[in-house]
């Protein structure tokens, strides 16, 4: 077996390759030097994440993992340097890149894949582990949800240590607390927010012992909500870190007051949406895991604004771009009842890209529930690389034909959506992963917002 | 004039957008003056005698084998069903279903119902990708996506819907994908299946309205614009021939 380069000098190797990567062009480079490293010497990660004083912990879900870390960040910064890979590279490759990145950090805070946290887990050996949600997403690249859920469950049992936050909520995440030992639970207790049925594309919606539809007494986001089985009994286990009393104000933000062990606390979000409540109870319920104040916690959550391409208004001119991005059906009727519940916009400019990370099974956007969005438009940009597919799911679900423009350029999307933008005015863009990344990038070539890669001032 | 649709399962088999099929059969029954009567079909209930055309999508494994013991009990009424020439779509999970067994990963068998002369076990590795088929019969292509670990067996002399011009089909080996018998087509094709695929489409629905009105032959339905709908095949068919599918 070849020895292994000393740590130090692997790691200004690869660093060099990043930074190269960057001046030829070929984007962030944010995660070729991770990539590097693990070809090299896989072991590496394992040795760079024990270099942490603090140790590590890591985030997944299906929807909100970017946000949600992002949070954690924000409420970190006053206490702790953290190595953050908030470029949202979050692959075994990405963390070993912000590893190599950051020396001096003291604690590692890792958003991560889905079906990487078994891996990342196995390496890192985090301390907390913060999960908050499954949703079908990208079949073509997950698999069922039952398998990233197996998954999940081996991940913790390998981890009889870490503490877990889990979002009891979500039938199959809130089971999890069950089998662990140490571990706290949140969750949303309002029932004026629950919606009146589950949404088509809600998932778990049977027993996960014994298969009998569960009876909610509300259902917030998708299937995640106030669950019970009729027949066995299995049910949303207590909540020890509760949202109540929340307030949506629009498409400007949401109110809510965080219970947690004994304590209550008001904090007003500058992100909208029911879904950005859930990001910020898992934040919070992290944070106050790893002994930061109710009040750093507040602070943290009320100075946070967006994670890139989340909510993200960019200003292109005397017109506003509002970038949401879309991913899958939970996530995008999320985006879709948020924009309607505060300012259902008149154009919009979708794009469904089918690239591996957009997920290249485009059947999804059949599951979204975009009639809401539908209603109120009086003209609608469809693009990407299966923009005629997406106009189909519009016009099929109502919108007339000759209110679709079918535009498979983003570049030509941009300009047409800002075209029927009156000065002074928004465009809503609802792109997919890959599509969200290039509209940024064209928006900056223009100058108009820094490259992702750059930290934020 | 009113078309029966019997889906099965909505609640239980629909994890390939499978209420896109259903919403592109009604809006292109109404483009020509018909009306489409959807009726959902659960776990416990039985199945409508007055149907024209039945659906059932696709499921997770969960789901799949929470309703194959149900739907053996409707064996005989469906297959009464489509022996009196009732229109049948099946799509993944369905089409599965609709064999005499599948055989899942532990080597234990689902029952099926027996009405297409195929059997289904489950592979090592899932069949993941665009699927392009040339449908000899009608001289047409079907463009779609497959993601199936199930490789299926057709039975001497049955007839495939299509055969594979690229991607996997029914088991990767034969070149075969899908099964039809009578007005009955099963497909492990979705995408969904209908919106790219217009033609078929329009196929079931002349199937359903021959049901209707008791007719031998399928009724032509006068053809719509479709511009979008041939643009979206043209894609998935690029897609299928660049990049067909993959084991995973």
């Amino acid at each position: 077996m070849r020895p292994p380069l000393p740590l130090a000098l692997e790691a200004a190797a690869v660093r060099a390759a990043g930074a190269l990567s960057r001046i030829a062009g070929r984007g962030g480079g944010t995660t070729l030097p991770g990539k590097l490293l693990w070809k090299l010497d896989p072991g590496a990660i394992d040795r760079l994440a024990g270099r942490l004083p603090e140790g590590s912990v890591l985030v997944s879900a299906t929807n909100g993992k970017t946000t949600m870390t992002a949070m954690v960040a924000e409420i970190l910064r006053p206490t702790i340097r953290v190595a953050h890979n908030s470029s949202g590279a979050n692959l075994v490759s990405g963390v070993a890149s912000t590893l190599l990145g950051s020396a001096d950090a003291e604690l590692g805070l890792f958003e991560v894949d889905e079906a990487a946290l078994p891996e990342v887990a196995r390496r890192v050996h985090p301390k907390a582990l913060l999960l908050g949600n499954l949703f079908r997403d990208q079949l073509d690249r997950y698999g069922e949800l039952e398998l990233v859920a197996a998954r999940w469950r081996k991940a913790v049992a390998d981890l009889p240590d870490a503490l877990l936050v889990v979002n009891g909520d979500d039938p199959q995440v809130g089971d999890l607390a069950r089998l662990h030992d140490s571990s706290i639970v949140f969750g949303v207790d309002d029932p004026r927010l629950a919606r009146p049925a589950l949404q088509h594309a809600a998932d778990s919606k049977y027993c996960l012992r014994c298969g009998t539809p569960y009876v909610y007494t509300a259902a917030y986001v998708g299937h995640l909500g106030d669950y019970r089985c009729p027949n066995c009994g299995h049910a949303r286990p207590p909540l020890e870190i509760v949202a109540r009393e929340i307030e949506l104000h629009g498409l400007t933000g949401a109110s809510f007051t965080l219970h947690a062990t004994g304590r209550a606390v008001r904090i007003d979000l500058a992100l909208p949406g029911l879904y950005n409540v859930y990001n910020a109870l898992g934040a919070a319920a992290l944070a106050l895991a790893l002994d930061i104040s109710v009040a750093e916690v507040k602070a943290g959550l009320e100075r946070f604004s967006a994670a890139f391409g989340r909510f993200e208004r960019i200003a292109i001119g005397d017109r506003r771009v509002l970038i949401l991005l879309i991913k899958n059906p939970a996530g995008a009727n999320e985006a879709v009842r948020t924009l309607v519940e505060g300012a259902p916009p008149k154009v919009a400019v979708v794009a469904l890209n089918d690239a591996i990370a957009d997920g290249r099974d485009v059947s999804w956007i059949w599951d979204v529930d975009f009639e809401p969005l539908l209603a109120g438009l009086d003209r609608l940009v469809a693009t990407g690389s299966r923009a005629a597919e997406l106009a189909l799911r519009f016009a099929y679900g109502g919108m007339p034909r000759e209110r679709i423009d079918v535009v498979p350029s983003l570049e030509a999307a941009l300009d047409r959506g800002l075209e029927l933008t009156p000065p002074g005015g928004e465009l809503t863009l609802l792109p997919t992963y890959t599509a969200m990344l290039a509209l940024r990038r064209i928006v900056a070539g223009r100058g108009h917002v820094k490259d992702y890669w750059e930290p934020a001032a | 004039m009113k078309i029966r649709v019997g889906h099965l399962y909505p609640d239980y088999l629909n994890i390939y957008a499978d209420r896109g099929n259903i919403a592109v059969l009604a809006a292109r029954a109404r483009a020509r003056g018909h009306e489409l009567d959807v009726q959902d079909v659960g776990m416990g209930d039985r199945l409508p005698g007055d149907v024209d055309l039945f659906y059932v999508g696709g499921g997770q494994d969960r789901e799949q084998a929470l309703v194959a013991h149900d739907l053996v009990t409707k064996a005989d009424a469906l297959r009464e069903a489509v022996e009196g020439d009732v229109a049948l779509l099946a799509v993944c999970g369905g089409y599965q279903l609709l064999g005499r067994f599948y055989r899942d990963v532990s080597g234990e068998d689902q029952p099926g119902v027996g009405i297409l002369p195929l059997q289904t076990v489950a592979g090592k590795r899932r069949m993941i990708g665009d699927v392009l088929l040339e449908c000899g019969w009608a001289g047409r292509t079907l463009a779609g996506f497959e993601n199936h670990a199930g490789q299926t067996l057709l039975d001497e002399g049955a007839e495939p819907l299509g055969h594979v011009v690229a991607g996997f089909g029914n088991d990767g080996a034969s070149h075969e994908e899908g099964c039809r018998y009578r007005r009955v087509y099963g497909t492990y094709l979705h995408g969904p299946l209908l919106p790219r695929n217009a033609w078929f489409a329009d196929r079931l629905l002349g199937e359903a309205l021959a049901h209707a009105s008791r007719s031998a032959e399928a009724v032509e339905l006068a053809p719509l614009e479709d511009a979008l709908e041939r643009e979206a095949h043209a894609v998935s068919a690029a897609r299928a021939r660049a990049r067909g599918g993959r084991f995973s």
